[in-house]
Order: C-alpha cells, then structure tokens, then sequence
C-alpha cells in the first residue's frame, strides 16, 4: 500500500487532489472539478504506477527520531502493560524503543500516525474504557502498533511515555512530524532532556 | 475595514473552499458545509472562488460593519436577515442581525475582497477539530473583530456601482441557492458501498427504504441518523480504511453516521454507502430533526449528478459576473 502511494505520488496526476494510504485501502480523492471518468481514470492512475516497479519499502520515508522520556507521571499506564504483558515495568522502555517502527497510515486526526513494528511481548489490547482526554505528546500502545497523540484527545491505548516534540502545527513548513512510509524509532531520555528539547519547541 | 461580532450565534465560522493536499498528514479538506452557496456569496459581492466567508448555522449572529461594505448573504433562509441571494451595500456603522434559519440551515456571508484570515495549510476555513485556520482556529465570539482587506469600502463602492437593476441599497434581480429543501424528506442519491454486501438484507433495504431523521448529536464533521438499526451478521472487524466526504459508516450501535466537511481521513467501521457529491451540499443545509430519503443510484449517475451540478452553477455563476460587468 505504501509502495503504490509513493508511486502514485510520484506520478503526481494532475486530477487528484490527494493520495491516501491506510490499513485498508487506498484512496485517490479527485478534483470535484475532473470532468471525466473518475473509475477509468483511477484504472489507468494504478496500472501506470505498476507498470514500473514499485520503490523498494528500504527507499521509502524518512528516518525520524522520536525522544521518550517514559517516567511514571507521562507513563499512566505502564503498570497496567507491565501486569498485562507479564513483563517487569522496567523492561517496557527497551522493549519499546529497541523496534523500528513503520507509519501505516495517519488518521483520527492531523499528524496522529498508526505506527506498525510493536515487539510481539508488549502486544496489549486497548483499554477498556478510553480516557477522555490524553495530554499531546503521549505515545501509547495497543496490539501490535504504537501512535504518538498530537493533540489533548481522547484515547483508548495504554500510555506508557511521552515525547516533548511538537507532533503537529499547521504553521510549520513541515506541518506533520511523520509522514506515511516514515521509519520510526523511539529514544528513551530523562526528564532534565525532556524539558531541555520542550524549551526549545 | 472591520467587522465587529455583537453576537456570535450558534456556530459561526470563517470558511473557504477547504485544504487539498494534506489528507495523507490526516488534515482534512474541510471548508464551507455548503460550497454551492458559498461560491454564490462570493460571486455577488464580485469575489473570486477563493476568498473566504462567515459560515452561519441554525442561529444567526449580530455584526457591526466600520465601513460601508458589499455582502451577500445565501443558503438557508434566516429570520431577519436582509434579502438573501442578492449583493447589499451595508452603509458605515449599519448593524446586522441575523436571527433563527426558518427554511435550510446554514448560510453563507461573504464581504467584497473577502474575510482577511491567514491561510494555514493554502486554506483561510476554520478546522475546528484541529483548532488552526480561519478566526483563530475556532468559532467567532462576543467582541471579535474580523479584519477585511484594507481597501475594502472602495471596492464594496466600485463593484455597487458596477452592478445593474439597481434598487437602494441592493439589486431588483436575485440568485437563489439551489440546495435549499423544497420539501422533506430530502432526496439524497447514494451508492452502495464496500461494506455493503456484509449487511443483512434486511439492513441493506431498510437503508434506501426508510426515511432518516437527522439527530442532535450531528455536527461539522457528521450527521447521524435515527431510524432502523442497520446490523452486519458477521460483525466482524475491519481495518482502517481512508474516508470520503459524504461516505456513510455504520458502528456497532447500528445507527448510520454521514460523514460532513470535517470529518476523519480514515475510519474504522463498516460502509454501506457512498453519498453522491452532488448531493452533500443539499445535505448540509439540514438541521438535526431534518429527515433524509436515500435513493439507490450508480457511480455513473452520480458523476451525471455532479457534472450537471457544475453546469448548473457554473452558468448562474456566469449570469452574476454578467450583472457585475459595469
């Protein structure tokens, strides 16, 4: 999917305004002003882009590196994975940033990116009853992906860290700190770095 | 040049034709609910496709203009407002009240040369949910004060007089919305969706069968619907896949939700339908308590819909250009 969106992208079709990646699909959303076959066009959009050979998932996104600092007071819910997972609370941190992560896809809302390449161990499901705000900046974790909240939302993931980047402004060059393709990993800091990187945000 | 808010009504917001190009950051295109009766607005008060308007819902607001000012107000048909569908010229100083929506509900007041709002993202609308764009990121206030283009009275001056069959301080011709309701329920067309065929078959006609009332909780970013509950026999989960405007999810409570302008990129629950665009802006102007009829119809039909729709409106567009040409 991701392969085919960068493809697509790269194709850059004058009538599609956006090209959208996610779990279960892909979507080409046309200019409501094309006047033509939106079907046909879609057909011969994909077909062009396979003809070529997809880029290769290595080639695909950047590097980004997330800082987590994943005390007690930004990890509400570590004991809950630690109990869950039948891991020591200790080990959650390495667990976590020792993966290479993927951006599937971003959704629920700007810059919220669905990423994939959890380690199997920390697999919980979401909780069963969500929170009804989550502070900006939480990463958190369910089955086998992680997401980093770019807004105070509501959420249903366990919270085990968070990060002091920006993870979304609509007034920044680049608004979205992930991008769909992205490769993501995560880095553990102390508190005294997480308000040092925070200053500077 | 200013606009001062006396009283922000209901839901008040500065709207343009939305943000493309970002739905992949999960930024939504968003913009006016109604973009037919948008780009009637701004075509009166001589404004090109682009500029933004206030989009007013169900309750009107109170607004003081500093300077004489061309607007026009289309859409929903407001208690007290002054004559819709036409350009007016709002003398310095004169005040506008705009009460409850009596017919439709949401209207749209563009000013000549446009709201002037910093475009976040190559949009000025407001993205409520995100809380960036238009006034602040949010809807208008008691004792805000829009900000216009700096020579906004000349040219509110020079596209007056430009304008033919004039009648005081506005025009003997007028150019209605065509997505206002004439009567409920309101037809809208739609197609069955991906999701479709894992409804039961009493589900997927009590779908285009039943007639739909809008319920309270339906917002910018979705109506939902009270009717018949629609069920999937094998309630299995599916995936997240990437939304469309007017795509109509149904969740596990079996109500259906629309999805309207500011709705999520991507979602998780099943489809059975997909709304014909031409139809979504006839949609919007429905407030909670409206009622909708679905039609059954191809994807052919809808681009026949929206194409005719285009035609339509690109043609009375022409016509106002024509009146304005001085």
């Amino acid at each position: 999917m991701q392969r085919l969106a960068a493809a697509i992208r790269a194709q850059a079709p004058a009538q599609v305004l956006d090209v959208v990646p996610a779990l279960g699909g892909l979507a080409l959303h046309f200019d409501p002003a094309f006047d033509g076959s939106v079907l046909d066009a879609a057909n011969a959009i994909v077909e062009a882009a396979s003809k070529k050979r997809l880029p290769d998932l290595g080639d695909l996104g950047r590097e980004v590196e997330v800082p987590v600092c994943y005390d007690d007071e930004f990890g509400p819910d570590l004991d809950e994975v630690a109990k869950k997972a039948g891991l020591a609370k200790k080990d959650i941190p390495s667990l976590h940033s020792s993966a290479e992560y993927r951006v599937l896809m971003i959704g629920f809302a700007p810059g919220h990116a669905y990423m994939g390449g959890l380690d199997a161990r920390l697999a919980v499901p979401r909780r069963a009853s969500p929170r009804a705000s989550v502070p900006a900046g939480s990463v958190a974790i369910a089955n086998l992906q992680a997401v980093v909240y770019p807004y105070a939302i509501s959420g249903g993931w366990s919270v085990i860290g968070r990060t002091p980047l920006t993870v979304f402004d609509a007034g920044r060059s680049r608004p979205s700190l992930f991008s769909p393709g992205d490769r993501v990993r995560f880095v553990a800091i102390d508190r005294r770095q997480f308000q040092e990187i925070s200053e500077k945000q | 040049m200013t606009i001062s808010v006396l009283r922000p009504g209901l839901l008040t917001t500065v709207q343009d034709h939305g943000r493309h190009g970002f739905q992949h950051l999960g930024v939504i295109p968003g913009g006016a609910m109604d973009p037919v009766s948008l780009s009637l607005a701004n075509a009166l008060v001589g404004n090109t496709a682009d500029a933004a308007a206030l989009e007013i819902t169900i309750l009107g607001p109170e607004l003081v203009f500093a300077e004489d000012t061309l607007v026009a107000l289309c859409g929903a048909e407001f208690h007290g407002a002054l004559p819709r569908h036409r350009p007016v010229l709002v003398p310095a100083g004169g005040k506008l009240s705009i009460g409850r929506a009596q017919r439709g509900a949401r209207a749209y007041l563009a000013v000549a040369g446009g709201i002037s709002v910093e475009p976040a993202l190559g949009s000025r609308s407001t993205y409520l949910p995100g809380r960036f764009g238009g006034y602040q990121g949010r809807a208008l206030r008691r004792g805000d004060v829009l900000t216009l283009r700096e020579d906004a009275s000349m040219l509110s001056r020079q596209r007056f007089a430009r304008l033919a069959r004039k009648k005081g301080s506005s025009v003997q011709w007028r150019s209605p919305s065509p997505t206002l309701p004439e009567h409920e329920p309101v037809l809208v067309h739609a197609m069955p969706a991906q999701d479709y065929e894992s409804f039961d078959s009493a589900s997927q006609r009590a779908f285009f069968d039943s007639v739909w009332k809008i319920a309270p909780e339906s917002n910018r970013m979705g109506f939902r619907f009270t009717g018949p509950s629609l069920a999937r026999p094998q309630g299995d989960e599916i995936l997240s896949g990437p939304t469309c405007l007017g795509s109509v999810q149904v969740p596990p409570s079996g109500a259906p939700i629309a999805l309207m302008a500011d709705h999520q990129t991507t979602g998780g629950y099943p489809r059975i339908a997909e709304i014909a665009s031409a139809d979504v802006p006839r949609l919007a102007q429905l407030a909670p308590g409206g009622t909708v009829h679905f039609a059954r119809c191809t994807l052919e039909t809808s681009v026949e819909l929206r194409l005719d729709a285009r035609r339509r409106l690109d043609a009375v567009l022409q016509g106002i250009a024509w009146e304005l040409r001085g």
